[in-house]
């Protein structure tokens, strides 16, 4: 499947324009440089893999200086992650990368931030700096490697797990309904939210690129198959025979549409506006076409997708085509992509104006400060 | 008519009124107009922990303890002089910490039948005082019944103000009225009101003159005879300002970025008592310091080891629920060895336990209270003012060893204050980061940078800050190779860097300065050894038990991990060692862990500070004990006459 992803309107400022760039004349940066001397220890056949070699391969083209990149993990497979790159990193404490990687992303401009978590690390301990660091919109990419189980405390349900599903801790089947990443993401008003899938090197490098590029806090979801644990999970939107139904792939601009190809080519399956819910649902372009078979007809009454609306509402309705349970349909792509003031550059922006405004060294207006107004001297 | 001016050498005077009656602010003021009078002082704020509790009810009593002298003092005092009470609570509150013969001044005015049931009196105890009979529970006072609000009323009255806001001003009235009895400056207040009420003339002309006339009040009233005065004190020669806790603690951390040359990153989410540090810190971004209020206590810890981790000076505050909260990333912090200050202000607990009220009871939390062997140096300041030289200290400390740095203060020294010698920056220490920017293993083609190549002296690891080429390295909680820093389950490297870091902690001993044991007389079998905010108490206590003639030593930890090196020998030459703290004997378990010594517990945790005279009762009967004499503890007890004498000036 051949997804472009479009970035729309160039921002202000893009994600890593604060970011020291290799001299031009210096030679390309390869994959290998960015590949640590540590041995990469995930289980064999691990989606892992996978999103790292798409990683390594995909950094050296943003021509940073690899000095001035930094990835901060939490606890879990993923999060091994940090130390098979060649960059500065931090493999942290559980769910708390987002917090870490707020201090490093406000505290330094010239660094481009890196989150890698997972299912449970982000949405279940860590689920309150997720929002928050979201919310915030600090300059920093997380990627959320959601393979819907626990991998490194072996094989229990995750908040990303299907309701009733057996594992270790739930032998009659888990009770949580669980969480959907992207809706949570666009709940908490995240000015870049996208999904990608371990499997599509060529989907989810357009995806890095489009996060990286931009400014603010970019979530982005990637559907990680756990061969030991919870293998299969995605088959549905991966085989062959099944995906092209049940993948929905979303780009800027054009209306939303799927489905295994009819005998002309044209898409099958389509997404429109639901009035009766106020909220979207996948159709069959053929109950659309009218007695003339007008497929332009149909095509005209889809929902053409806009990641730049600044209201997240049908973002998120698209968002609520994903199944719950197990796998059969899901929207990927860019879901939303919007200007918003960051975090960081805002805090960066009072302190550096308050500095050009004080006048005298340092050690003169610390000797100020600490006098104060009401002072009295003893001889 | 011309009053009576009689000379006193201290008083200890307590405002008190219902939580919205200005008390703190009043109190507040009189501390200012004393300390630029040049009067020594100690102050002691006590409020509840409701913002609004219900207007006249003994819960909602908040008070202001000011103690002033004409010579050096180390407490806000046990026991008022002076109990200022603005309502009926008030007074009930308050009245069995007088000692006889103390003034109490009461705001008549609400004591109508509904506020003497709020707060609890079956009848009116300004009843029948004249004739006020053993009993009675006003008879062992001097009382003065004044309607200052209806007086604050009637003076404003020209400001066309609503009643309620008029009588809010009564606070100025009582403070005027103070300000004359004592002779404090005026000017200092006046200019302080225009300045809070610029915006609203009314209010400010009001409030003004509520102050004014509570002072004429005094002055020409016969109700009030005699005026007091207490001389200056004489103080060492210096520039010197009154300063609480939390902003001299502030203070302390805008300094040390000063010094180190670090950006100050504080991530804190807001917490009493420590939430005045947070805002202080965010009026100075001037001095590059970032304050990131963060959605929790964890996230506010992980912000500042980022930062850290991105070459700023991280620092969190909180107080000890925050701590229990931050202590898996503090121990990630350990793990890393990057510097970061945990400020912990500590209150009363367990749990949420009492919010607004001091203890010292998370000493054992800083020591241990991680997972796995997580050495964290602990500094404690002992003063108001100390916590501006401690918290330098535990930067240097951070920085230098690479490692997080707990600083235990408390409710008492956040709030309280006292006149601070303004130190000259120019003397302050100098903090080197000491960046690594060079490799520092193997050569050529060979040469890598390693982490956790540690310094012969300090034993800290190197210190690289992303952005600086050549020296890419991954770092985090699991456990690390010695040198190259690569993960390792290695059981002997984990046991070698168990004890590396522990080493490490160990290795702070050798930059302390060696401990001043006060010992006048050289004659001391018994050494009172405290650590933080009891040093006032501590202090006071020994003076008395040497007043009475007695000898006793007395010595100060500001460092409790590691101990400094000479404390072993100190402990061994004294027969007895009594360990006053606000917990239930932490520092004496250490002690007791750490050298075999028998040390002897004085333990209070009733969220208010120790009292100098039942402290001094203890050390009089262990210093009786010790020397095998007959003692009467009594000689030490509260004074039963007030103003006090000269009980704690220094022999």
């Amino acid at each position: 499947m051949s997804t472009s992803t479009d970035l729309g309107v160039p921002g202000l400022r893009s994600g890593t324009e604060s970011v020291p760039t290799l001299d031009p004349d210096a030679p390309a940066q390869t994959g290998k440089e960015f590949t640590s001397d540590q041995e990469v220890r995930w289980c064999p056949g691990c989606g892992d893999y996978a999103v790292l070699k798409a990683v390594q391969s995909f950094l050296p083209g943003l021509g940073l200086r690899r000095e001035n990149i930094v990835f901060v993990s939490g606890i879990g497979c993923s999060s091994r992650f940090p130390y098979y790159l060649d960059t500065y990193g931090m493999h942290s404490i559980h769910g708390r990368a987002p917090s870490i990687a707020t201090g490093i992303a406000t505290a330094r401009e010239d660094l481009n931030v890196w989150v890698v978590t997972g299912d449970g690390d982000a949405l279940s301990i860590g689920g309150n700096h997720l929002i928050h660091a979201l919310r915030r919109n600090v300059n920093m990419t997380i990627l959320l490697f959601n393979n819907r189980i626990y991998g490194l405390t072996k094989g229990q349900y995750s908040p990303t797990s299907e309701a009733g599903k057996i594992t270790k801790s739930t032998p009659m089947g888990s009770l949580d309904h669980p969480f959907n990443p992207v809706s949570l993401a666009l709940g908490a008003e995240a000015s870049f939210v996208a999904r990608t899938i371990d499997s599509d090197r060529k989907h989810l490098t357009a995806v890095l690129a489009a996060a990286a590029a931009h400014r603010g806090t970019s979530l982005v979801e990637i559907y990680q198959n756990c061969p030991i644990f919870n293998d299969g999970a995605f088959d549905a939107i991966k085989d062959r025979d099944t995906k092209e139904n049940a993948l929905i792939p979303l780009v800027h601009g054009q209306p939303v549409t799927y489905g295994v190809p009819d005998a002309d080519g044209n898409p099958t399956k389509g997404v429109i506006r639901d009035p009766s819910t106020g909220g979207v649902k996948a159709v069959d372009l053929a109950d659309l076409h009218g007695d003339h078979g007008d497929h332009q007809a149909a095509l005209d009454q889809l929902i053409v997708h806009d990641a730049h609306n600044p209201d997240p509402s049908v973002a998120f309705a698209i968002s609520r085509l994903t199944d719950s349970g197990y796998l059969n349909t899901s929207p990927i792509g860019i879901f939303r992509q919007v200007e918003r003031p960051t975090y960081d550059d805002q805090a960066r922006a009072q302190i550096s104006s308050s500095m050009d405004a004080a006048p005298g060294t340092p050690t003169d207006r610390l000797s100020t400060l600490i006098n104060g107004t009401d002072t009295w001297t003893v001889v | 008519m011309s009053k009576q001016v009689k000379q006193l050498d201290r008083v200890i005077i307590r405002f008190a009124g219902d939580s919205g009656d200005g008390m703190q602010l009043t109190g507040d003021r009189f501390t200012s107009e004393s300390a630029v009078f040049g009067n020594d002082l100690m102050t002691l704020p006590n409020f509840p922990a409701e913002i609004r509790a219900p207007a006249g009810t003994m819960a909602g009593v908040s008070s202001f303890q000011v103690h002033f002298a004409d010579h050096d003092i180390l407490t806000a005092g046990d026991a008022p002089d002076v109990l200022v009470a603005m309502n009926p609570a008030a007074l009930r509150a308050n009245l069995a910490d007088l000692p006889k013969g103390a003034t109490v001044i009461v705001d008549t005015h609400d004591f109508t039948k509904r506020n003497l049931e709020k707060a609890g009196y079956t009848a009116n105890p300004l009843d029948s005082l004249g004739d006020a009979a053993p009993g009675h529970p006003m008879a062992d006072f001097n009382v003065h019944t004044v309607d200052l609000t209806g007086m604050t009323v009637e003076a404003v009255k020209e400001y066309g103000l609503s009643r309620k806001d008029a009588a809010r001003a009564k606070n100025m009235f009582a403070l005027g009225l103070l300000s004359w009895m004592y002779g404090r400056p005026t000017e200092g207040t006046e200019a302080f009101l225009s300045k809070r009420f610029a915006k609203v003339p009314d209010i400010r002309d009001a409030n003004i003159t509520a102050f004014k006339t509570g002072w004429n009040f005094g002055e020409t009233t016969e109700a009030f005879a005699v005026q007091y005065e207490i001389k200056p004190a004489e103080m060492t020669a210096g520039t010197y300002r009154n300063i609480t806790g939390n902003l001299a603690l502030s203070y302390g951390l805008v300094a040390a970025g000063v010094q180190s040359g670090l950006p100050v990153f504080l991530g804190s989410y807001p917490i009493t008592p420590a939430s005045d540090i947070l805002h202080e810190l965010s009026k100075h971004k001037s001095f590059g310091v970032t304050t990131l209020q963060a959605e929790d206590e964890i996230a506010g810890v992980g912000a500042a080891i980022g930062a850290s981790f991105a070459g700023s000076l991280g620092v969190t505050t909180t107080s000890g629920p925050g701590i229990a909260l931050k202590s898996e990333a503090i121990g990630l912090a350990v793990m890393t060895e990057l510097p970061l200050l945990v400020i912990d202000v500590q209150r009363g607990g367990p749990s949420t336990g009492l919010p607004t009220k001091t203890e010292q009871a998370d000493l054992l939390q800083a020591m241990f209270g991680r997972n796995g062997e997580a050495p964290v140096p602990i500094v404690a300041p002992q003063s108001p003012g100390d916590c501006f030289t401690a918290a330098i200290e535990a930067a240097r400390i951070a920085v230098t060893y690479r490692t997080p740095v707990m600083l235990l203060s408390d409710g008492y020294l956040a709030n309280g204050s006292e006149p601070w010698k303004i130190p000259d920056v120019a003397d302050l220490p100098v903090i080197d980061p000491a960046f690594a920017t060079t490799t520092n293993h193997g050569d050529g083609d060979d040469a890598e940078f390693w982490p956790y190549l540690r310094d012969e002296d300090t034993l800290a690891r190197p210190w690289a800050i992303p952005g600086t080429a050549g020296l890419e390295h991954r770092i985090g909680g699991l456990e690390k190779g010695e040198g190259h820093g690569n993960i390792s389950y290695d059981p002997a490297n984990h046991d070698f860097m168990v004890r590396t870091r522990a080493a490490k902690v160990a290795r702070i001993a050798d930059s302390l300065p060696p401990l001043e044991v006060d010992d006048p007389s050289g004659e001391a079998k018994v050494l009172v050894l405290g650590w933080g905010s009891t040093y006032g108490p501590i202090g006071a206590a020994c003076r008395r038990v040497r007043r009475a003639g007695y000898h006793v030593a007395q010595t100060h930890l500001r460092h409790l991990n590691p101990f400094p090196k000479d404390l072993a020998e100190i402990l061994a030459r004294y027969d007895k060692v009594m360990v006053p703290e606000m917990n239930l004997g932490q520092l004496a378990l250490l002690l007791r862990g750490t050298y075999l010594v028998d040390a002897v517990g004085f333990n209070q945790v009733n969220g208010m500070p120790i009292k100098a005279a039942d402290l001094a009762e203890a050390v009089g009967t262990l210093v009786a004990e010790a020397e095998g004499i007959d003692l009467d503890p009594a000689v030490f007890s509260h004074p039963t006459t007030a103003p006090a004498d000269h009980e704690e000036a220094p022999r």
